[in-house]
């Protein structure tokens, strides 16, 4: 398969990026190293190109209302009372209470903007357009930019001042030089920062533009994921996937009190779940030794019984040790709960721990 | 110094084979986080898994170059991983081997040879 490439493509070979195949996509997996890169998203302020995600507009046929309650058959996940100028995270259910796919979407008044993971894009928009029809309208003519960090603020703000009196989860359309900015503070690092759609004709300028101040540095895929891993958040088609529920994932703050009574896809098992608990659930690990237990590393109890997986793992630069995820089976989940994970057919000790690994910093 | 198609350098030190990987391989690697190393006294054949590397992002083998017995690891990688990164053609060796005929490292590339192969 032809690999598509970025708008931004030139300036990551320009940098020094690394660039790998992902999700059908040319991508920078690193700069100058993913320790470096990674340290320094958690110190100062790191730019991401996530321009293969997705980004759909939901435009109402008729008013919001409607529109909502329409894309709320397909989420367990309160869409209706999502004010204007915030976003939220949802999740898309089949109809066995897996997950098709978990994504951001933000109230921008008179539309919904919808960032959708780029693995899972063209099935998002054909499974929206079947239940929304003409209301979905693929964005194909912007790029999407993270800027993640405790100094992520400083630097945007310099460009856009507005920035400043966000809080999290706010969204803001702001008019530059760069053409107009759709501006969420939000990101996947566990960091405060924003994400950023903008103009293709922009992004250079703008991506450069944040490159030339001193406390941002481009940050590849490979510091994305250990700091998301970091930050306890679920990957895609890793952590989750259609046969996961967001009861088992851990992902049930994410249902608002007003859904848990039903009307959306996979409603049947997801209130089951709900009410008498799941038979599997996710958690953190922590590996006692320095070997990083990574996916499908098998999990299994003090007496040998097989209990779970890992989903996610590796070494968590900021941690300073071997960080995981993985689904245990229910008995097996308190933290502190001592398994053991088999590596290279050895069984090396792993503790059940609180996520995330990392505090998160969010400007609430 | 010989040097392997899976890149790792072979030194000669009195009756032994000392083993690491070349700055090429531990700038592909990225950054290594964990080494795994051989028990001592194992007998390996050429081809086998001996060490494994882990870097932030993936893990890695390190084959015995031919056969031998591993009669010293280096420990200090065990506490200090990232010397991999730092000097991988120096302290950051991996195992030393003794093998019956040190003749049979004339089948692997000279510095040049190497140069020429990861061009």
């Amino acid at each position: 398969m032809d690999l598509q490439r970025l708008p931004l493509h030139d300036l990551h070979v320009e940098l020094g990026g690394r660039m790998v195949p992902f999700a059908g996509w040319e991508m920078p997996v690193q700069y100058e190293g993913v320790m470096a890169e990674h340290l320094h998203t958690r110190k100062a302020a790191g730019l991401f190109d996530v321009s293969h995600m997705g980004q759909v507009l939901l435009r109402p046929r008729t008013d919001m209302a409607a529109l909502a309650a329409e894309f709320e058959a397909l989420m367990p996940v309160s869409v209706a009372a999502l004010a204007e100028g915030r976003q939220r995270y949802g999740l898309l259910t089949n109809e066995q209470g897996g997950i098709r796919d978990d994504l951001m979407f933000a109230n921008r008044g008179d539309h919904l903007h919808v960032v959708v993971n780029a693995g899972c894009k063209e099935a998002d928009i054909a499974h929206l357009t079947a239940h929304l029809g003409d209301q979905v309208h693929p964005v194909t003519d912007r790029a999407l930019l993270a800027l993640q960090g405790p100094l992520a603020e400083d630097a945007l703000a310099r460009l856009v001042p507005a920035v400043m009196a966000m809080r999290f989860m706010d969204v803001i359309t702001a008019d530059t030089i760069y053409g107009p900015l759709w501006i969420s503070r939000s990101g996947y690092t566990g960091e405060d920062g924003f994400e950023i759609s903008v103009p293709f004709g922009g992004a250079n300028g703008l991506a450069r533009a944040l490159l030339a101040m001193e406390e941002v540095a481009p940050i590849g895929l490979g510091a994305r994921d250990s700091l998301r891993l970091e930050a306890g958040l679920c990957l895609y088609g890793h952590d989750i996937d259609e046969t996961t529920s967001p009861v088992e994932a851990g992902l049930t703050w994410a249902i608002q009190k007003s859904r848990r009574t039903g009307g959306f896809a996979g409603d049947t098992r997801i209130l089951a779940e709900l009410a008498d608990g799941p038979a599997r659930v996710r958690v953190g690990l922590l590996p006692e030794g320095r070997a990083p237990m990574r996916e499908g590393v098998a999990l299994f109890a003090e007496d040998g019984t097989p209990v779970g997986t890992v989903t996610s793992g590796g070494f968590g630069p900021t941690v300073g040790a071997p960080v995981a995820m993985g689904y245990v089976a229910a008995g097996h989940t308190a933290i502190g709960t001592r398994l053991f994970g088999e590596v290279r057919g050895k069984r090396l000790p792993v503790s059940v721990a609180a996520m995330p690994f990392v505090p998160a910093s969010y400007k609430r | 110094m010989k040097y392997t198609e899976e890149h790792e350098w072979l030194r000669v030190e009195g009756d032994y084979v000392v083993v690491g990987i070349t700055e090429h391989a531990a700038t592909q690697l990225g950054d290594v986080v964990f080494v795994e190393l051989p028990e001592l006294e194992t007998q390996v054949a050429s081809g086998d898994e001996v060490v494994v590397i882990e870097s932030v992002k993936a893990a890695s083998d390190i084959l015995a170059p031919v056969d031998g017995e591993i009669v010293e690891v280096n420990d200090e990688l065990a506490s200090n991983p990232g010397l991999v990164n730092e000097d991988p053609t120096g302290r950051a060796w991996f195992f030393k081997l003794r093998v019956e005929d040190l003749s049979v490292l004339d089948q692997f590339m000279d510095e040049d040879e190497y140069a020429d192969l990861i061009g």
